[in-house]
């Protein structure tokens, strides 16, 4: 049977340059960067070579960047370590409503166990943010404000820098989670004049394990975790040399191809989008048209469960998922879809493509050719689909 | 084209055993775990083993099924199991009965919305790990025959599944012995061959249903109201906190001191009582129940006589079954039975084979 892959957004596979350079730095240079004799001292150029490659693609200083095991890491030691700092001048928080788990659960722990204040701030049908609704939330005690660049369930884009405005106007600081967004689209951290941002390597045909946060310059915080001086003592534990290399090099390709890649989801996404609609009744795509990561196509397919789409779907060899795979397992339908204000019944038949460099328009004839069969007989037997 | 079967797999020996031999057979064999239910919504730790809907549970059975190359989902059944099997448990205790929740959850959730998944999935057939053997008998109709192992058969708990339900159900393990069983787990290396098996109520993790029944009363802002414990003859003998915690023939917990014995013999939720009395008045012989469903013969008009099984852990006694025409069965027992327990199954055999079952209305 044909395997078809179209859960990009979820995990990518490694690109074969990304795993040719990390070899030698699993075997050959194994290391302890913070070693003072040579085995170190290969390693920690390899570690700083790599910094300086991560840092230019967000356009920071090597010295605002930290390595981390990835995106929920990140997420977590921006929100705790900003919080903790603050806490006993500033305790409220605002992040939006569509966040990913790593910071909607870290501010709801913040919340419920430290007796922080939440406000979570509301999206729009398309899961856009207004400054308008930060301005209505924020005060003079909130110490920071987290909303993600791309939504890893819609690819919504959100528009930062008027709602990173109206952060600063009161004295917070903000935070974005662009796990979705980088590589993917241009990110520029003075352009978008964030203070802290996090990132991964695994979404973009990088290695598993492996991220970063950017703090910018002055931004105080406390580590989540302790035991060392490794990325100055923000995140002590002996450093993943193979891990940050292979960062580096998932940047410079993505970099390098990111016009091309664009174009070329966008087009087939929009192919896909435009087939499917016109071969099926009732079908909805959730989130915007423009604006939105072209690899990732959220449809509801009204009168079926996603869940059941799902595995109808992999029966037939095709991969996809519904909300988002972190969630999978949860009874209700996605808390992204729902604060979109999207009806309940329409989420739950969500289902989310998403589309990767490996994607060709013939996987996308195969998903077409066997969608309808699937959702058809899901359909013949809903209680609640009427024809 | 190989028929294609749904296993229910709960991350034990049984199901595993199931979901392999199945797969010997030459069934196009897909597993699945039902996820019922969630540590947020019923209390307990996440950390216990050895009970279904765990992740632990949930990661044997993928390697199960991985071993076997067979697909393996995860179904999320757990709103639908808490409207109908949660929500029945806390209100028959409510009402003074005490439920089975195993025999509304097959009845409501395995037997139901477990198969229409399968159907959507387009399987023919469910199966499960029961120690049955499920038949066409001549009258057309579906049986459940209890398996070679009678020690482990749990028919008892399968009597309100439909015919057609049946018709689509497979119980490999019908013909063999849970030793068996285990050995085939080893022999071909599953990794759950040494699994310790739980009988006790899945999403009460501590055994402790009063607890849980409390807690989820304070989460629904409700209360149980104290109430007096009585003497059949009349005597109050001291103060309950709430009828839902006591069932009939209990003996322990009551905080009462009396110099005999006393078993709990009516819960009289009315009067808010808890009325309790020697050994002896806990036997009776006769019966009545409702909610009917007949397996292995037609719905019945004429008095017949059966083994009847009023609990899980009873020895089918010799009685007659008696229509009552309004859908309702009358039952008299040769022998008095102790502690007939309104909520619980009756449950009807000829010999080794379920004729069908009902529940104990008083």
């Amino acid at each position: 049977m044909k395997q078809i892959y179209l859960d990009h957004t979820a995990t990518t596979p490694v690109d074969q340059e990304v795993v040719d350079v990390m070899i030698p730095y699993l075997s050959k240079v194994f290391g302890n960067a913070s070693s003072a004799h040579n085995f170190g001292r290969d390693a920690k150029v390899a570690l700083e070579n790599s910094r300086e490659i991560v840092a230019a693609h967000i356009n920071c200083e090597p010295s605002e960047l930290y390595f981390t095991s990835g995106g929920t890491e990140s997420d977590n030691i921006a929100l705790m370590g900003v919080a903790q700092k603050y806490k006993s001048k500033k305790h409220h928080l605002l992040v939006g409503a569509t966040e990913h788990h790593a910071v909607l659960e870290t501010a709801e722990f913040l919340h419920n166990k430290h007796d922080f204040k939440l406000s979570v701030i509301p999206v729009d049908v398309d899961g856009f943010i207004s400054a308008d609704s930060i301005n209505k939330l924020i005060t003079e005690k909130t110490f920071l404000t987290s909303i993600m660049l791309a939504n890893n369930e819609t690819g919504t884009i959100q528009n930062l820098k008027p709602l990173v405005d109206a952060t600063h106007a009161k004295g917070a600081l903000f935070h974005t989670d662009a796990v979705q967004a980088i590589g993917k689209i241009k990110v520029d951290v003075k352009e978008l004049d964030v203070d802290l941002l996090s990132l991964t390597a695994h979404k973009i045909y990088g290695p598993k394990g492996i991220g970063a946060l950017f703090v910018k310059q002055g931004v105080r915080m406390e580590p989540l975790f302790y035991g060392g001086s490794h990325e100055k003592k923000r995140r002590p534990g002996t450093e993943n040399i193979a891990g940050a290399v292979g960062l580096a090099k998932t940047l410079e390709i993505a970099q390098r191809r990111m016009d091309a890649d664009h174009a070329m989801l966008l087009e087939l996404s929009e192919y896909f989008i435009a087939k499917v609609k016109a071969l099926l009744p009732d079908v909805y795509l959730n989130g915007p048209m423009t604006n939105r990561i072209p690899q990732t196509v959220n449809l509801s397919f009204q009168g079926v469960e996603g869940e059941s789409l799902l595995l109808g779907l992999d029966l037939k060899g095709v991969a996809v998922s519904s909300g988002s795979a972190c969630t999978s397992g949860a009874t209700e339908p996605s808390h992204v879809l729902q604060a979109m204000g999207i009806d309940k019944v329409i989420s739950q038949g969500a289902l989310r493509f998403s589309l990767g460099r490996s994607t060709t328009k013939d996987d996308l004839d195969y998903v077409i050719s066997v969608l309808p069969e699937v959702v058809n007989r899901l359909r013949d037997m809903s209680p609640i689909y009427n024809k | 084209m190989a028929k294609k079967v749904l296993v229910a797999m709960s991350g034990g020996v049984d199901s595993s055993v199931a979901a392999f031999l199945l797969k010997e057979q030459g069934y196009d064999v897909v597993g699945a775990h039902m996820k019922l239910w969630d540590y947020v919504e019923v209390g307990g730790d996440i950390y216990k083993d050895g009970r279904c809907c765990t992740i632990d549970s949930i990661t044997d059975c993928r390697v199960v099924c991985d071993a076997i190359d067979a697909p393996f989902y995860v179904l999320n059944m757990s709103r639908h199991f808490r409207d109908t099997v949660i929500e029945d448990f806390i209100s028959e205790y409510d009402k003074g009965r005490t439920p089975n929740p195993c025999i509304q959850c097959n009845s409501n959730v395995k037997w139901t919305e477990f198969l229409r998944k399968a159907e959507e999935l387009g399987c023919d057939y469910i199966a499960t790990g029961h120690y049955s053997f499920i038949e066409q008998g001549e009258n057309g109709r579906w049986s459940i025959r209890k398996g070679v192992d009678v020690t482990r058969d749990q028919s008892y708990v399968l009597w309100g599944v439909s015919q057609d339900a049946l018709s689509k159900t497979l119980m490999p393990l019908g013909g063999l012995l849970k030793s068996e069983v285990r050995e085939m787990a080893h022999k071909y290396k599953l990794r759950t061959a040494d699994k310790a098996e739980s009988r006790e109520i899945c999403f009460v993790l501590d055994d402790d249903y009063r607890r849980f029944l409390i807690e989820m009363a304070e989460k629904n802002d409700k209360s149980y109201v104290p109430g007096e414990i009585v003497h059949a003859d009349g005597r109050v003998l001291g103060q309950h906190k709430g009828t839902a915690f006591f069932t009939i023939g209990q003996r322990k917990g009551m905080g009462i001191s009396h110099p005999t014995p006393l078993y709990v013999q009516i819960i009289d939720i009315e009067n808010n009582r808890v009325v309790v009395g020697d050994n002896d008045t806990l036997f009776k012989s006769e019966l009545v129940a409702d909610s009917l469903n007949w397996i292995a013969i037609e719905p019945q008009s004429e008095p017949f006589d059966a083994l009847v099984k009023i609990r899980y852990l009873h020895d089918p006694s010799e009685a007659t079954v008696i229509p009552q025409g309004d859908g309702s069965v009358q039952i008299k027992f040769k022998d008095s039975q102790r502690a007939i327990t309104p909520g619980q199954s009756v449950v009807f055999y000829d010999d080794q084979t379920l004729l069908g079952g009902g529940l104990i209305v008083s």
